[in-house]
């Protein structure tokens, strides 16, 4: 792919952190089941939801993501008991943090997706994707000078 | 470190389900050009042997310290892959899956984007395989004996069966026999054979059983360790009985001048002496002195027991003693008690004497019962003419009085003492009230029905409002849903269907296991579903009502269950353990206790340690944070929670998720 | 009527002279006469201790490595002091038995930079005049000023005056000055703010951080042995801006690793050179915290759970902050 073709469309980057008892066999069945979203979506196995730590997510907008997802198991579903409570908190402050930075909200998004709900997974993604898309590039948060010097 | 690595990579083609999609030699292409990757292939199915025997080969002939495989779900055959690796003599931990059918071939029909991705997803991986470390299943080894906490038959059953296995087992009783609630009951539904005559052999069998210790009596103290390894302290109470010597004569019981105490096996209906066997047919047939009731405590004086006592067993001194064991698998068999019905005014429970629970009602038809097994009201001891049972009582009460649950027992018992009272009593008038009649089971429906069809108790749908005393009478105010009508009766005696709870014990012991716990106190399973009779803290079983409610039946078959995993725990010389767990960096821990917060399965501890500080011989105590590792389960919750980053976990570190995140937004 | 510091100098000088303390923490001159800094003493020392308006420094941080040492030390903690000593505690970093803690009278700290917008200029030095003024010595002649007018932005916020850690209290009974104004107030505006606006306001702030890490280095809660940020194994290791959303990332995390501990002292800002409001990024989090999980003050005592090592099965989902004020 050429960098005038990529110029032409814009393609979101979206990293999904997906815990690996749920979420991602959520994923996995969302594939079996062929419930397609974009490929702009890139998923991350994590043990639990618990092991996202606000530095991946800040990470990734740095690195020029437009848009990141963590995904879990339904609250009293985790696989350890507690992981997607701790989660649940870390991230509810975390995104208003950045929505009081001015960091547009709908770029950052937890779901509870089981094992089960494929199509949960895929509808979530689809969501996800056309948000990401409407909203365009990331330009609050990625790294700026970067992204001057490979132009 | 990376850059001393030698990865290869194998695209599958799964068939058609990657490869129709995936332009898997593109991928592979890509792939090699790639730092580190020294070998990259594509083949038509990396699971079968053909494709395992690849990657043996070329971990072989290419000297590979890594492995990415694109393909399926690591969910699916991670474990495949990892043998295949381990077995060419790479460690299995080498080994990292880009998903590329589930995650991308299945799902985009774009064969321009699903390329770009599974190249995305392939750098990933390789990312992430740059900064692993080998790892190594730790071992531990497993105690060969199990602690059985809660003496009724649910204790009863998973001891007999763990000691029919070969393994010793102990179980902790905190009443002074085993038997539990069990032992109360006159007859069980649906066969209606005595409860007596079914559990008392069971009880001598544990007893019996050179591989079973009974400490009755007794209440747990703590549990510290771990899966395989737990030690238990048990406080053993003083009886004041020498458990050798004395041969239950009975003899102190009868001389005992003290008879003022609430017998709590006959539900207080009666009274009992301040020495005393719970039952007859206790184990161990040994009496226990109530210091609160005994005059020798109290003042001192009496001691008439010392003084028949032929065996010399009764010991004033007598101290609690604390015994210290190990074990490798511990079952909760905790149990249940009725609810307390204070708050239940409209009952009048605790105002009239004629109204009883269903527990009480049982004592009262026991042969060995206060009343001799005559049913008689507990006011006047005359014979009751109309009796009025009283369903779901606390169950099922979203009110805040009593429980959201339903109890599961009552429907059944309840028809089971229409019955009876039927059957031995045709002069007596029954009536039933119910929100709905449960009646799942083997043989059940058709005994509830025989109660109404064949003994003709009169159940009647709706609630009942208020229970008063009128004269000695006990007027019973309800509602009959089906005929749309309020209805009065005129009762002898009302028997309520008090809703059960776990044994309130149970918290201190979830406590001390680091067992989790539901809102109703209830012990959680691992899984509701397909780990039902395991906690999620390993190690730790569950047997009986302390999971949830449950009948006679379903309680031994859960003791067995539980029995057999414990049995399949005990089995193994060894514990393999999941290398994914988390280490504190002793260095970087600032022994703020965070990350012991959050733990859920209580695997971090800390201690003292002494480091060497700048300057000349100094030192200083710091205190740092140490992960259990055979109690950690890697889920991660500590590493987030760290602020200094000492945490971390093994397999999922943050730098190898952080150069995933990189690998991505490349 | 006794001055604070002459209560404060007798006590202390007691506890020195009968052996229960060996060492005392507290201020002395610092580079200019308005910025005292923290210093130990021993006994004898006692004659360069200095408590007065300009003590804003919050000593507890200082235990952590001083309780490391032998013997008691004497730490003179102002009312907001205690609650950071108490968090410390809580975190093991401070060994309570080996401080002993004076509870000092704080009446509100001065700004001298509020004073100089004042338009009072050559100052010399300043006095303390009852009645909560200030008289200030210019080179121009003397001139006076209301302590209440030139309070700390942290002072402007008092949270207590009362000491919620303390073995003894060092008080002059005169009444205390009236309560603080609504210390969520700075954010309830910037919510109310639309992103971009929000995103402006801070870009203009936080691309001022040259990275001096002061805020890092005075903060209570931000004790690690070794900060993320300095470490190279961490992945996240920087110890300049590199770009653009460095700051942004340095100064997020900053917070978010004080989430539930900071008890809002307001030194962050306080001592920060290039005057970044940082204590608005912590009140954020404080004012999140109360208003999703319950009213929660950072040290206020030794045993609770703080609000990010705990949960409830109902707490708020993530998506609340799609719900909240401001335009999107």
């Amino acid at each position: 792919m050429s960098i005038e073709e990529t110029k032409k469309e814009y393609k979101p980057l979206i990293v999904a952190f997906c815990c690996n008892w749920c979420s991602y066999a959520g994923a996995d069945l969302a594939g079996t089941s062929r419930l397609s979203y974009p490929a702009d979506v890139k998923i991350i196995r994590v043990p639990c939801s618990c092991r996202v730590n606000p530095l991946f997510i800040l990470r990734a907008f740095q690195r020029g993501a437009d848009g990141v997802i963590i995904a879990g198991c339904h609250p009293g579903d985790c696989h350890y008991t507690s992981g997607n409570y701790y989660a649940r908190r870390r991230m509810t402050l975390l995104f208003s943090m950045l929505d009081y930075l001015g960091i547009e909200r709908a770029r950052t998004r937890v779901e509870w997706i089981s094992a089960a709900e494929g199509v949960k997974f895929s509808t979530t993604m689809n969501e996800f994707a056309k948000t990401i898309h409407e909203l365009g590039e990331n330009k609050k948060l990625e790294d700026l000078r970067c992204k001057e010097l490979l132009k | 470190m990376s850059s001393l690595h030698k990865i290869g990579v194998f695209v599958c083609w799964c068939g058609s389900n990657i490869a129709a999609t995936v332009d898997v030699a593109a991928v592979a292409e890509a792939m090699r050009a790639e730092p580190n990757v020294v070998y990259a292939t594509d083949y038509q199915y990396m699971c079968s042997e053909g494709g395992q025997s690849r990657i043996r080969e070329a971990i072989k002939e290419y000297g590979l310290t890594g492995v990415v495989i694109c393909s399926c779900s690591p969910r699916m055959h991670e474990a495949t892959f990892r043998k295949a690796a381990q077995s060419a003599g790479l460690n299995p931990y080498m080994v990292e899956i880009a998903n590329i059918r589930e995650h991308c071939s299945w799902i985009h029909k774009d064969r321009m984007d699903a390329t770009a991705k599974a190249i995305v997803l392939a750098r990933t991986a390789l990312a992430k395989l740059n900064l692993n470390q080998p790892l190594t299943a730790g071992e531990s080894n497993v105690v060969k004996r199990a602690l059985v906490i809660g003496g009724g038959i649910a204790g009863i059953q998973s001891a007999l069966d763990i000691a029919e296995a070969g393994y010793e087992v102990d179980i902790v009783e905190k009443t002074p026999t085993i038997g539990g609630r069990m032992a109360q009951l006159d007859k069980t539904f649906p066969t209606l054979d005595c409860a007596a005559c079914i559990l008392t052999p069971k009880m001598v069998d544990a007893a019996q059983n050179e591989k079973i210790t009974l400490y009755t009596y007794s209440e747990m103290e703590s549990v510290s360790g771990f899966v395989g390894n737990f030690t238990a302290k048990i406080r053993k109470k003083a009886r004041h009985v020498n458990e050798d010597l004395c041969t239950g004569c009975g003899l102190c019981q009868e001389k005992c001048p003290s008879r003022k105490a609430k017998n709590e096996f006959n539900m207080g209906l009666n009274t009992r002496t301040a020495i005393y066997i719970p039952f007859a047919q206790a184990i161990p047939n040994v009496p226990v002195i109530d210091t609160e009731q005994c005059i020798h405590f109290k003042t001192g004086k009496c001691g008439l027991c010392q003084m028949n006592c032929s065996a010399k067993a009764i010991d004033f001194e007598q101290q609690d003693e604390i015994i210290e064991r190990q074990y490798g698998a511990i079952v909760v068999a905790t149990g249940f008690r009725p609810i307390s019905l204070e708050r239940f005014d409209e009952f009048g429970y605790s105002q009239n004497p004629d109204v009883v629970t269903s527990l009480e009602f049982e004592r009262i038809m026991n042969a060995a019962g206060p009343t001799k097994g005559q049913l008689v009201r507990p006011s006047d001891g005359k014979h009751p003419h109309c009796i009025v049972f009283v369903q779901c009582v606390g169950s099922r009460d979203t009110s805040g009085c009593g429980k959201p649950y339903c109890s599961k027992i009552c429907c059944m018992y309840t028809a089971k003492h229409a019955m009876l009272v039927r059957e031995k009593y045709p002069d007596v008038e029954v009536h039933v009230f119910y929100i709905d009649v449960r009646t799942p089971g083997k043989n059940f429906d058709e005994f509830y029905r025989r109660a109404v069809e064949q003994y003709d108790v009169d159940y009647i749908k709706g609630m009942v409002g208020k229970v008063s005393s009128h004269g000695d009478k006990l007027q019973v105010q309800g509602s009959d849903l089906i005929a749309d009508k309020q209805i009065i009766i005129d009762a002898d005696m009302v028997v309520l269907a008090a809703a059960i709870e776990p044994d309130p014990e149970v918290r201190k012991i979830a406590t001390m296991l680091t067992a989790s716990i539901d809102t109703n106190n209830f012990l959680t399973e691992a899984h509701p579903k397909l780990r039902p009779v395991e906690s999620p803290t390993a190690g730790v079983f569950l047997s009986g009502v302390c999971q949830g409610p449950k009948d006679i039946p379903e309680t031994v078959a859960q003791a067995s269950a539980a029995a057999a995993k414990v049995i399949g725990l005990l089995a193994k010389d060894k514990l393999k353990r999941n290398p994914c767990v988390a280490h504190s960096d002793e260095m970087l821990c600032n022994g703020c206790s965070a990350c012991e917060k959050v733990c859920p399965y209580g695997a971090i501890s800390y201690m003292d340690k002494e480091f060497r500080v700048p300057g000349p011989k100094r030192t200083e105590i710091r205190r740092i944070a140490v992960v259990n590792e055979a109690v950690c389960q890697g889920c991660g919750a500590c590493t987030v929670t760290c602020p200094s980053g000492a945490m971390d976990l093994k397999g999922f570190s943050t730098k190898q998720i952080m150069a995933e995140v990189d690998a991505i937004c490349r | 009527m006794q001055r604070v510091i002459e209560i404060i100098k007798e006590k202390a000088g007691k506890l020195l002279a009968d052996g229960t303390v060996d060492r005392v923490i507290g201020w002395k001159d610092g580079e200019f006469f308005y910025d005292p800094t923290p210093a130990v003493f021993s006994a004898g020392e006692l004659e360069n201790l200095r408590y007065d308006s300009f003590c804003g420094a919050n000593v507890s941080k200082y235990l952590i490595a001083e309780t490391k040492k032998e013997g008691k030390i004497l730490a003179l903690l102002k009312p907001c002091d205690t609650y950071s000593f108490n968090e410390l505690v809580k975190e093991h970093r401070v060994d309570r038995d080996k401080v002993y803690v004076l509870g000092i009278e704080c009446r509100g700290k001065a700004d001298i930079n509020k004073i100089r917008d004042l338009g009072i200029k050559g100052i010399e030095s300043i006095e303390e005049l009852p009645g909560d003024e200030l008289l200030v010595h210019t080179i121009y002649g003397d001139k006076t000023c209301k302590l209440n007018d030139v309070l700390l932005e942290k002072c402007l916020c008092c949270k207590s005056k009362t000491h919620v850690a303390s073995d003894d209290l060092a008080l002059t009974g005169e009444p205390m000055p009236e309560a603080p104004k609504d210390r969520f107030a700075m954010v309830a505006k910037l919510e109310m703010m639309t992103p971009d606006e929000r995103f402006e306001f801070w870009r203009g702030e936080l691309s001022r951080c040259i990275r001096c890490n002061a805020c890092r280095n005075v903060c209570p809660a931000c004790s690690c042995l070794k900060c993320v940020f300095d470490n190279d194994a961490s992945g996240v290791a920087s110890k300049a801006n590199a770009d653009t959303f460095e700051e942004n990332m340095f100064h997020i995390i900053r917070a978010f690793h004080v989430a539930g501990r900071c008890t809002d002292c307001g030194e962050c800002s306080r001592v920060c050179p290039q005057h970044i409001p940082l204590h608005l990024l912590n009140r954020k989090f404080i004012k999140d915290i109360n208003e999703f999980y319950g009213e929660y003050q950072a040290g206020a005592d030794t045993t609770s759970r703080g609000p990010l090592t705990d949960y409830t099965p109902d707490d708020v989902e993530p998506s609340i902050v799609m719900k909240r004020g401001g335009d999107q």
